[in-house]
């Protein structure tokens, strides 16, 4: 019972998925104390392309191709999105230093100026994003000049169908060609896992027997699509190798979640991050928030699923980035939504027969995908009044109401752009 | 594009009996006439199970729950109940049943039961109310009677897909997504029947020397296009499934029919409903949220724990009710069956069974099939009443708990997990896949649902729907981009159960999905 632990520092971030991340990242480039919290990261479910803004209206699916007239259009129609209390250089200036972030941890990202990416999924559709991974780039090229391509997956690895990819893509592609070969170097069980099959592939003689399986099916194929399973902390050196074994663009297609490149952003991210000085306490939540008489927070810390305060932090502010419900930021009863830590009001439709569409894939998009917290212009949640509840407590990322990322594909840039605001705003009560 | 679509081919079949519908009763009918010898097809616009025969409570009544408005139907339950047990004991679970009610229920009708019981001849024994609350723990402290009765759990799934594949082992032919669009008449006589594959939009002629409508809530529709009337009234019914099993045996509210008031087990779930609700259309018929709520509520009142439980699945069904009712209940309307020739409306070969319910669906099926034969000249007698249903080596994946039980005790090397959840393999996949195909080389996740436990995990479709897409494609059993909308279907199917249960976790689980089918795959703007 005696002698808990008390940490102290300026900002403690709530989250650990992008949103999470993102604020870290501003906040240790601020040189801001920093303590980050939170239990099995969002991230890893990742695609690993940031989606800037793609669709708007969401219920006519408007696709849009420079992301920034996108925001233009929607913060007119639609004043009360996170995105409309942000400058547009804001929101630029998040992009340009995160993606910066990104280059410093070794995980460089690849985009067309104004203008959104077409790349390919899993499921064999087009995606359009704002910036790729390296290791994906060529994908997106061969994708427009559609040239020769051969397209790569694996006995035994599910959920990942060349023939898919190719029959779909066909109609616009019609150089797409799939192949399947046997993993070089599998283990002794038949089911194979990208996390495995990319740590194989960062020994270099497997590599080499990778690349002896797909030379004699190359052709005329000027670039080569495999699943993203291109090493896990060198993939640069990965890719490069076997580009130059195959003398052809190598590009990874990201796999179902929890993928390789969710993992890799993960641990770059950290890897990063401590080198920054930001204190990560990982596989822990905030069980309680005390709002003290000087003004600063207490948080209880504990593990999850358990009532049982192990640590302390007391900090002069918090930005809550715990995203909806998978990220646990939200929590739905049978009759309402909850914020569960400061009780915060949630914005959210009236009843719960207003939640959810009866057609899952309903352009309208489903109601509760609108809840969330609403903000002032300094990102800090408000009352009904209107006002914010704390001066020092923030939120950003898909904790926010009024934003449907998932359909209006702005996940990345509202978590990077939201984190970057809120950690400006909390500079500000210093 | 879909490559296939369009091959205009005609296709000509000829047999004896053709039946339409593909629920308890059609199914009932094709095995009822294979074993006579008699040649059928049974076709089925969606396929198995998709009207009331897979949205009820899978109740194999004691007949008590009929004692005190319809005698007549309560021994028709008696008598069915007896002899499914003996005939089809791997369908049935004998959890045996009870009728409980609480304070403030109608003392009357408590007071009358036995005796409405006793006129009728169904077994019911009263228990002590702490003898009934130590057998059940789940029952309300309020509770202020008890009776034992002979209700069991019947899974109308694998009941259903017995019958068909003993039919079709006799010679019965079935196909799926067919649906009739014309009866050609000559004179007094359906010459033959015109159908169209809703899946590859293939045309099929169907030569028959009698058709029957099997087709429940869609009987009188079905009529109604071959020139006959049948006059049904439609009463929609919600039901709720929960995570656990909540009691051992089948446990009714004592009380005149009303919301809720049934709990019953089958394997590791329990099923509650139901609600009673008049419908003018056969459309959208799906759960509402005030449905359950108003279910998971009145349900609690019988079991208290029945308000905080986990719930997995809602699902809604038509009970086809034979007409002329219009006032009160609906649940007041006979549950008896009704087989009419339609020699009536003028046509000579044409014959229509509806109403009646699970529990008779054998004895609708004999009657129907004497009926049938007498009309066609054949005299074999009905052998479903000594013939015992066995289960057939092909349905064994639709059984809960068969996959992870066979998975363990050993499996090719090479074989793969495609639902990690409910642990089914690509082996069973392309066993189910390879029974599908008649005439299109096609093949649908709904219809692998239906014939396994896919989707019916913690993941309700989001994962298991990708891997077995690929697997498909990597069979030549899906081309171009018939994976989108196959997924999209699968997953729209299994979110119609969802929808309204979801709150606490499984609210995590759809927003994970829509991260995934809409966020990254963009799958919403594939339609």
């Amino acid at each position: 019972m005696t002698n808990i632990k008390t940490n102290h520092c300026k900002l403690t971030i709530i989250g650990t998925g992008m949103a999470g991340m993102a604020a870290a990242c501003f906040a240790s480039q601020n040189k801001i104390d920093t303590i980050q919290i939170g239990v099995n990261s969002g991230i890893i479910y990742s695609s690993g392309f940031f989606d800037l803004m793609g669709i708007h209206p969401i219920d006519t699916q408007l696709s849009w191709n420079n992301p920034w007239q996108a925001i233009d259009q929607l913060v007119t129609d639609n004043p009360k999105h996170p995105y409309a209390r942000l400058r547009k250089t804001e929101i630029e200036t998040a992009m340009t230093q995160f993606l910066d972030f990104m280059k410093a941890a070794e995980r460089p990202y690849m985009f067309n100026k104004n203008q959104n990416t077409e790349v390919i999924t899993p499921v064999g559709t087009v995606k359009r994003t704002y910036a790729v991974p390296r290791s994906m780039w060529a994908g997106a090229v061969a994708l427009k000049e559609r040239h020769s391509c051969l397209i790569v997956d694996f006995v035994g690895l599910k959920a990942f169908s060349a023939k898919q990819i190719a029959d779909m893509l066909m109609p616009r592609w019609p150089k797409i060609r799939p192949l399947r070969i046997s993993f070089p170097s599998v283990g002794a069980s038949s089911d194979l896992y990208p996390e495995q099959m990319a740590r194989s592939l960062e020994v270099e003689e497997n590599r080499i027997k990778l690349a002896d399986a797909i030379r004699p099916h190359l052709a005329d194929a000027k670039s080569l699509g495999l699943p993203a399973i291109l090493g896990i902390y060198k993939p640069r050196q990965v890719r490069n190798h076997l580009e130059e074994l195959l003398g052809i663009d190598i590009f990874e297609i990201p796999t179902i979640p929890p993928s390789v490149p969710g993992i890799r952003l993960k641990e770059a991210l950290e890897g990063f991050l401590a080198g920054k000085g930001v204190r990560l306490i990982p596989q822990k939540r905030v069980l309680f928030a005390e709002r003290q008489n000087n003004g600063k927070f207490a948080l209880s810390i504990g593990d999850q699923g358990s009532n049982k305060t192990e640590q302390k932090i007391e900090t002069d502010g918090v930005i809550l980035a715990g995203g909806r419900f998978l990220g646990m930021g939200l929590y739905a009863g049978r009759k309402k939504i909850r914020e569960p830590l400061f009780n915060l009001p949630v914005f959210q439709p009236e009843d719960r027969a207003l939640w959810h569409q009866t057609d899952f894939f309903d352009p309208k998009g489903h109601q509760i995908s609108q809840a969330g917290l609403e903000i002032d212009d300094s990102f800090r949640p408000t009352d009904l009044a209107g006002q914010p509840v704390y001066e020092n407590l923030f939120a950003a990322g898909s904790i926010l109401a009024h934003q449907d990322w998932m359909r209006q594909k702005c996940g990345a840039g509202l978590c990077i752009a939201t984190a970057y605001k809120a950690v400006e705003a909390f500079k500000k009560t210093l | 594009m879909n490559s296939y679509r369009g091959s205009s081919l005609k296709k000509k079949l000829k047999t004896q009996v053709l039946i339409i519908g593909g629920g308890a009763t059609g199914t009932g009918v094709a095995r009822d006439l294979s074993l006579r010898g008699v040649k059928c097809i049974l076709v089925e616009k969606k396929d198995i199970n998709a009207g009331a025969s897979g949205a009820n409570h899978g109740l194999l009544h004691s007949g008590a729950r009929y004692v005190s408005n319809d005698p007549e139907s309560a021994k028709e339950c008696r008598d069915e109940n007896r002899l499914l047990k003996q005939l089809a004991p791997d369908c049935i679970e004998e959890t045996g049943g009870m009728f409980v009610a609480v304070e403030g229920d109608d003392e009357k009708f408590i007071a009358d039961f036995q005796s409405h019981c006793d006129k009728a001849g169904i077994p019911c024994c009263p228990m002590d109310i702490a003898e009934a609350k130590e057998a059940e723990p789940a029952l309300s402290d309020k509770t202020i009677a008890a009776y034992a009765v002979e209700d069991a759990s019947v899974d109308p799934f694998k009941l259903v897909l017995e019958n068909i594949t003993d039919a079709q082992k006799l010679g019965c032919k079935f196909l799926r997504h067919s649906k009739v669009v014309r009866f050609n008449k000559q004179g007094n006589n359906i010459e033959s029947v015109d159908l169209v594959n809703k899946t590859t939009g293939n045309e099929l002629s169907i030569e028959a020397d009698i058709v029957v409508n099997a087709t429940g809530a869609w009987a009188g529709q079905v009529a109604a296009l071959a020139g006959a009337d049948i006059d049904l009234i439609y009463s929609k019914g919600t039901l709720l499934i929960t995570h656990s099993r909540v009691t051992q045996r089948v446990v009714n509210r004592l009380r005149p029919p009303g919301d809720a008031d049934i709990l019953v087990p089958g394997g590791t779930v329990s099923i509650l409903g139901t609600t009673s609700l008049r419908m003018d259309s056969l459309d959208k018929i799906r759960p509402t949220v005030a449905e359950v709520d108003r279910i998971v509520d009145e349900g609690a009142t019988m079991m208290p724990g029945l308000e905080t439980t986990r719930y997995i699945r809602a699902y809604s069904g038509v009970r086809p009710l034979l007409g002329g009712g219009g006032k009160g209940d609906d649940r007041s309307v006979t549950r008896g069956f009704d087989l009419v020739d339609h020699a009536r409306d003028g046509i000579e070969n044409f014959i229509t069974i509806t109403g009646g319910k699970l529990t008779t669906f054998r004895l609708m099926a004999e009657k129907t099939s004497d009926l049938v034969c007498r009309r066609i000249g054949v005299s074999a007698p009905c052998q479903t009443r000594r013939v015992p249903l066995i289960s057939a080596h092909e349905t064994r994946w639709a059984v809960p708990g068969f996959s992870p039980k066979n998975w363990f005790k050993g499996h090719d090397k090479d074989d793969l997990l495609l639902c990690e959840c409910e642990m089914v393999p690509q082996s069973a996949i392309e066993e189910i896949v390879d029974y599908f195909d008649i005439f299109d080389q096609q093949a649908d996740l709904k219809g692998i649902g239906k014939r396994s436990r896919i989707g019916k995990g913690s993941c309700q479709g989001n994962f298991c729907s990708l891997r077995i897409a690929a697997f498909l494609y990597d069979r030549d059993l899906l081309s171009a981009d018939q994976g989108a909308s196959e997924i999209h279907s699968f997953i729209n199917e299994r979110w119609k159960g969802q929808r309204c249960l979801l709150w606490d976790t499984p609210v995590v689980q759809a927003e994970l999905q829509e991260a995934m089918h809409c966020g990254f795959f963009g799958l919403e703007l594939t339609q």
